[in-house]
């Protein structure tokens, strides 16, 4: 897989991970703030092995860009208030994130599909997780509306031609994809936020 | 008996063991909708540190407390603290160390 790809993918982790942080102290429910902050944290953990494969440094890959330079999809650059979107982006982005490593996992670079095998393994438990509020929650209107919403930014995480088993795995007919390539206004403001601490460091600080 | 039905779900008690071979522990206990969910949380918060190898699940109902015997006849030979031991232990320590001697 080209290095703009996994790049995209590493982007969507730590994006995805760092929003999901987000409810932590604030979820609906104690044990679920453990788990979802946990599962949060994961993610950015998947976000560092991979810009690993791609830098030496993967801190600069992950803070050191602009804004503009990022390769997320714009659903995980959604700052979403409620739960029953945060719930419904969890699942949709696990759906088509197992679609994604699926696919990596057969990558012709050793490195590359070694990694993708060893994220899919701890994924496996985030999709468990993800499953099992999609089934609690499927008949809920609120969730139903969510996931109707944010199905154009859930189409836009693969490329064109992985999109057809997440139609089918989702069971919404195909619309117009928001495309990576094109930011949300969120991710501006969540960029700040998110390198303010390294920007900020003095030159030569350690961590 | 305490409350069984927390506010959002069952209360399920949580056993963990913290190395293969060892006897589960209870560790404490999670509040969830149904089993799946328990155990979803419970792995976050009896096991993402790595602290447990194995858990056991417990809907608390499914527990049988068990907690008086009565004992109204004193029969104290029944029981661990029934004998002292101690003084037959040094008599007997005794006895051994007079045979050794001779």
């Amino acid at each position: 897989m080209n290095e703009q790809a996994l790049l995209g993918i590493a982007d969507d982790e730590l994006i995805v991970g760092w929003r999901d942080s987000e409810w932590t102290g604030i979820a609906p429910m104690l044990e679920e703030d453990v788990a979802f902050s946990s599962i949060a944290q994961n993610e950015i953990g998947h976000a560092r092995a991979v810009y690993s494969l791609l830098s030496e440094d993967p801190d600069a890959l992950a803070f050191d860009r602009t804004p503009e330079e990022y390769r997320s999809a714009p659903l995980v650059e959604l700052r979403l208030l409620d739960w029953a979107h945060t719930i419904a982006r969890r699942w949709l982005y696990e759906v088509a994130d197992e679609i994604r490593l699926t696919a990596l996992k057969d990558d012709p670079d050793p490195a590359v599909a070694g990694l993708a095998g060893k994220i899919d393994r701890e994924e496996a438990y985030h999709r468990m997780h993800a499953e099992m509020w999609h089934d609690r929650l499927h008949d809920e209107p609120r969730f139903q509306t969510a996931v109707e919403e944010l199905w154009p930014y859930a189409l836009g995480v693969l490329p064109a031609e992985a999109r057809g088993e997440l139609v089918e795995r989702v069971g919404l007919t195909e619309v117009e994809a928001v495309e990576r390539g094109k930011h949300t206004d969120a991710l501006a403001p969540l960029w700040e936020e998110m390198t303010m601490v390294r920007r900020s460091a003095p030159a030569g600080a350690q961590w | 008996m305490g409350a069984r039905r927390g506010a959002s779900g069952l209360i399920y008690e949580v056993f963990r063991q913290e190395r293969r071979g060892q006897p589960f522990e209870h560790a404490g206990s999670v509040e969830a909708p149904d089993a799946d969910f328990a155990e979803a949380w419970a792995r976050e918060q009896y096991g993402r540190r790595g602290e447990s190898v194995a858990l056991w699940l417990v809907p608390r109902d499914a527990i049988r407390d068990v907690e008086d015997w009565a004992d109204e006849f004193d029969l104290k030979y029944r029981r661990v603290d029934g004998y002292s031991i101690k003084a037959r232990l040094k008599e007997a320590r005794e006895r051994a160390g007079a045979a050794g001697d001779r």
